[in-house]
């Protein structure tokens, strides 16, 4: 497939937007039950105010993949039956639930809502955040599900596909709390830090097994298959145009196949092992900008990472071009 | 149930690309807007079609053979490429299967091109909405052209007749004898889309000659000789018979 960059900004932007409303919401709920101090208000409305300016440049992003921006809002409409109108609804939602959040907390507005001897005391926020949780799942699972739902474009038809973007996302979004926290407190660097190291290794491990995964595919389509012609030789002569098609274009990287590979290794070096390195030196010795350049490196690489997740993608339609 | 579909003869198609100018001709003049043509007469020429004709060769030196294999929406009946689409501007029309897209509706996201194993959807780069053979919907169940000519343009422009239009869910149709009679077939079965469109394969026309028809064994006039001449002496018709 052809990366398209306003779909790669996108689905990374997002992905840190709502790893850092996790990473919120997972101090919160630590200081409530007591394991860590209290956080002044304005370390949750201004971290929600981050997480939703990543959110809303993913948001501006994705509309420079629309034909008709204009008619964006339509595609709300076939929520039944298409991942992608469902992304189009969790994406808002989960937005304005951070916003609600950030507001409760910029306003310090946050009563407790219920609290018995069998139910542990919960406030406002935390409920809002509890909700923020389980929009910010369905997003992740939304996004990942438009390219695990194409059954024919095999690279990407695997339960591992929402997941690396669940935890690649989440990774980005605890290393850039951990570089934001150090702002704050020590105790929340800790705490992000040590979960960016663990979110991190998890999507190392989830990456490689589809890298993997991906390596061994058979395809089950042929050229024998797509013109229903049953023999071992079959060249193509002509592809029906002379200067090339949408077909020519959207299904191809354009790229050599070393290039493809030189991003695969920039990326799993970019990902993984730099940003582990920046944050196991950043916290050892509470250096903001190692934090910092820890989340620049990720999330550079995360760009790489989604460029070859879609680059990688063979497209059965291929078949029909085989001189691209 | 109706399904419309085309039944596309490969053992017939001469690859003489009419059928992708006449429906080009056809879907660039409609209510619909002009399909996109870019560069049309110069260096690097694209634009948008619904049909192409691809030319493959099969086979090893010396013994090929090319087929011209024209290529078009199959008009799915489980379409892949109409439960993706976050507008619902991609649909089934339940009266006669053809599958469509609501310009007007669509916002150019490319998600149902990427859904469709078959690349038969193309992007309007011109004005941004996905465009796909419409079976010439805007034409057979126009009443004001005569009913011969209620037919798709490809077919009608087919010089050989190897394209076929009818309704495959109809036993006794055309192109249902034809599928079941010649071996017709779907493309890429193994995703459980179903296509309507079928393609009915190469075949081979052969006849069995026997030596002894190959050398007349029976020519009465080498082995009997002359015919034998008449008597001149013998009585003409008109003089034994009088008018």
């Amino acid at each position: 497939m052809h990366p398209a960059f306003s779909v790669i900004f996108l689905t990374t932007l997002i992905g840190a937007g709502q790893g850092l409303f996790l990473a919120l919401i997972t101090a919160e709920a630590f200081s409530h039950m007591g394991a860590l101090a209290l956080q002044e208000h304005h370390f949750y409305s201004n971290g929600s105010l981050l997480s939703l300016g990543l959110l809303m440049a993913g948001l501006v992003a994705s509309f420079f993949h629309l034909g008709h921006p204009e008619r964006a809002w339509r595609s709300a409409a076939m929520w039944r039956t298409s991942w992608l109108s469902r992304e189009v609804i969790a994406l808002p939602a989960f937005m304005g639930v951070v916003f609600i959040y950030g507001l409760l907390h910029y306003l310090e507005w946050n009563p407790k809502i219920f609290g018995t001897t069998a139910l542990p005391e919960t406030n406002l926020t935390l409920m809002v955040g509890i909700i923020g949780i389980v929009l910010c799942f369905t997003l992740f699972i939304c996004t990942g599900m438009i390219y695990a739902c194409l059954k024919f474009l095999q690279e990407w038809h695997t339960p591992l596909t929402p997941i690396n973007y669940t935890l690649l996302g989440m990774s980005s979004g605890f290393t850039l709390a951990t570089a934001f926290a150090t702002q704050y407190s020590l105790e929340m660097t800790g705490l992000f830090g040590t979960w960016a190291i663990i979110l991190t290794l998890a999507a190392l491990l989830t990456r490689t097994a589809s890298l993997l995964r991906n390596k061994r595919i058979k395809y089950r389509s042929s050229l024998r298959t797509a013109i229903g012609v049953h023999h071992n030789n079959i060249q193509q002569k002509s592809q029906g145009s002379m200067g090339g098609s949408f077909n020519t274009r959207e299904y191809f990287h354009g790229m050599s196949a070393a290039f493809l590979k030189s991003v695969k290794w920039i990326f799993l070096l970019l990902v993984f092992p730099l940003p582990l390195l920046l944050l196991g030196m950043g916290l050892s010795n509470d250096a903001t900008l190692l934090l910092v350049l820890a989340f620049a490196v990720q999330y550079l690489g995360l760009i790489a990472e989604r460029w070859f997740f879609f680059a990688q993608a063979n497209h059965p339609q291929n078949l029909y071009y085989q001189t691209v | 149930m109706t399904q419309l579909a085309l039944v596309i003869d490969l053992n017939v198609c001469v690859g003489c690309h009419a059928c992708v100018t006449s429906c080009k001709q056809w879907n660039t003049s409609g209510a619909a807007g002009s399909l996109m043509d870019d560069n049309p007469y110069d260096k690097d020429p694209t634009g948008t079609f619904f049909n192409r004709v691809q030319t493959y060769e099969v086979g090893e030196f010396p013994n090929t053979e090319t087929i011209h294999f024209p290529k078009s929406c199959l008009h799915c009946e489980d379409p892949p490429c109409v439960p993706v689409c976050p507008t619902g501007a991609s649909y089934k029309r339940k009266e006669d299967g053809i599958v469509l897209v609501d310009y007007d509706k669509c916002i150019g996201c490319n998600y149902c091109s990427w859904a469709c194993p078959y690349g038969a959807r193309e992007i309007d780069e011109k004005q941004k909405v996905m465009k796909k053979c419409t079976l010439c919907v805007d034409r057979i169940y126009d009443e004001s052209l005569p009913e011969t000519e209620r037919k798709p343009a490809c077919v009608l422009a087919c010089p050989t007749s190897a394209r076929l239009f009818g309704d495959v869910h109809d036993p006794e149709s055309e192109v249902s004898r034809a599928i079941c009679e010649s071996g017709g077939y779907p493309l890429m079965p193994e995703w459980g889309t179903q296509p309507a469109n079928h393609y009915l394969p190469r075949r081979k026309t052969s006849i069995k000659l026997h030596e002894d028809e190959l050398t007349r064994a029976d020519n009465p006039l080498k082995k009997d000789g002359r015919l034998p001449r008449t008597d001149p002496d013998a009585p003409f018709l008109e003089d034994s018979v009088s008018w």
